[in-house]
């Protein structure tokens, strides 16, 4: 049974918001290089970061986390655990967004990855949003417009409450690679997870 | 509704301000949570006080994210990001940084008291003066020419950390007439999985400024304390830095799943 006098989670650290002056040290100059640059298979995905007034977030970090091309990650979590064959894949992408709220990160479409509830999920890469005004870190996730049948099966686009908002994790294709737009707010205000 | 149902996933401390628009969790019972959700513990993205919310939190109920392998896993950094100096932010340049040199350190402990090995822990802050060296930073205290004010260590074996720095200003804003930020320095941890990633700030103790500062009082009050660094004696070096202590506490493993409860 739970006692509603114990706190659930104990002592955890709260979340504070990243503030205007992250630049001083969150930027990595290979930050946006989840792949070498000369990497077989390297697309870019590029978007905007918007506030509720449609205007782009000057002062946002974007990161990204995915699995390599075959669905794995090379960590102890990982019970499929191996290195990418990818070499110099780091799985990891973080970029500041400029001043008209763009950011880019340069990567390989992940692989197709099987949960533990039998389901396999579609290419996707987990990001998070930090912005001054977000007191914590916003969650939401990039799919590819360009794999119908895998999103088709996808657990979590399946299970979303509102279907037709899933339209706002697909990264429509572009020459390079993809579009992906994040809206914090407004009509098209992006699917945010609690993770 | 049970109380199982109540502590579990049906609150969410990212409370949406428009209740309308709610949407309604649609469980996936299969795929059980690797990690605690954290519940009373951070800020509500929507408090009105800091007024930068009012255009960037999400207006819509956030979606419950089972946890599988992207969520469970995440990046293992480590030496190559971190070199020697990085850790003292007194001796990034050719002179010392006017202020009172201070130490400050600490463990990194998931939610089960375990050590946070090896991992990343990133830190920036304003100057003895209350200024950041940053372009977008153009109040009238001074640049100290001798302090970038960014920083980065690694936990040891037993999470421990560990950074030499000056006790930062408090410096005035825009978000109400006459604010001001109590000192603080900003620290960006990684954890072992996407689930744990955490940005925050760690305070002074006995800041009379804290109980005026709309971001520090966005904590649940019951958590706010844990924003707050101790005075250290013991960690304070004789003729040369007081010390503070700052522990910081990781979501940790899922408690596992009990028999679901039946309501019929």
């Amino acid at each position: 049974m739970t006692d509603a006098t114990v706190d659930p989670t104990p002592a955890l650290t709260p979340s504070q918001t990243v503030g205007p002056f992250l630049h001083i040290i969150l930027p990595w100059p290979d930050g946006p290089d989840v792949v070498p640059t000369d990497s077989t298979g390297r697309v870019v995905i590029r978007g905007r970061v918007f506030d509720g007034d449609g205007n782009g977030l000057p002062d946002a970090l974007v990161e990204t986390w995915q699995a390599d091309p075959d669905g794995r990650f090379d960590h102890p979590d990982d019970p499929r655990r191996a290195s990418s064959a990818v070499a110099g894949f780091r799985g990891f992408g973080r970029c500041a967004t400029g001043t008209d709220g763009g950011y880019v990160i340069a990567t390989v479409k992940p692989g197709r990855l099987p949960d533990a509830a039998g389901g396999i999920e579609a290419p996707h890469l987990d990001v998070s949003v930090f912005a001054r005004g977000l007191l914590d870190r916003v969650v939401t996730r990039v799919y590819f417009a360009d794999e119908p049948d895998a999103n088709a099966a996808d657990p979590v686009l399946r299970s979303l409450p509102v279907p037709a908002r899933a339209h706002t994790l697909l990264a429509s294709p572009e020459e390079g690679g993809y579009r992906f737009d994040i809206h914090l707010q407004g009509p098209n205000e992006t699917v945010f997870f609690d993770v | 509704m049970t109380e199982q149902n109540v502590t579990d996933h049906d609150v969410t401390d990212h409370d949406v301000t428009d209740h309308s628009l709610t949407e309604h969790r649609v469980t996936e019972p299969n795929v059980q949570d690797r990690y605690v959700r954290p519940r009373g513990v951070h800020p509500r993205l929507a408090s009105p006080d800091y007024r930068s919310t009012a255009l960037r939190a999400p207006r819509r109920a956030l979606v419950p994210l089972a946890h599988r392998l992207t969520e469970t896993t995440g990046p293992l950094y480590g030496t190559d990001r971190v070199t020697e100096a990085d850790g003292d932010l007194t001796r990034q340049h050719d002179g010392e940084p006017l202020g009172q040199r201070i130490v400050v350190h600490g463990r990194v402990l998931d939610g089960d008291g375990r050590p946070v090995p090896h991992t990343l822990v990133e830190v920036w802050q304003a100057n003895a003066a209350g200024r950041y060296r940053h372009v977008v930073d153009n109040w009238p205290a001074p640049i100290d020419p001798n302090f970038s004010g960014g920083g980065r260590v690694l936990t040891g074996a037993d999470g421990s950390y560990r950074f030499t720095t000056i006790q930062p200003g408090a410096y005035p804003w825009g978000n109400h007439p006459n604010a001001w930020r109590p000192a603080h320095i900003h620290f960006s941890l990684f954890g072992r999985a996407f689930t744990q990633r955490l940005v925050t700030q760690m305070y002074f103790p006995g800041d009379p400024l804290l109980p005026y500062d709309p971001i520090y009082q966005s904590v649940p009050e019951r958590a706010r304390e844990r924003l707050v660094s101790r005075f250290d004696w013991d960690a304070t070096q004789p003729d040369w830095a007081l010390g503070f202590a700052f522990d910081i506490v990781l979501r940790g493993a899922a408690p596992t799943p009990m028999e679901e409860p039946h309501d019929d």
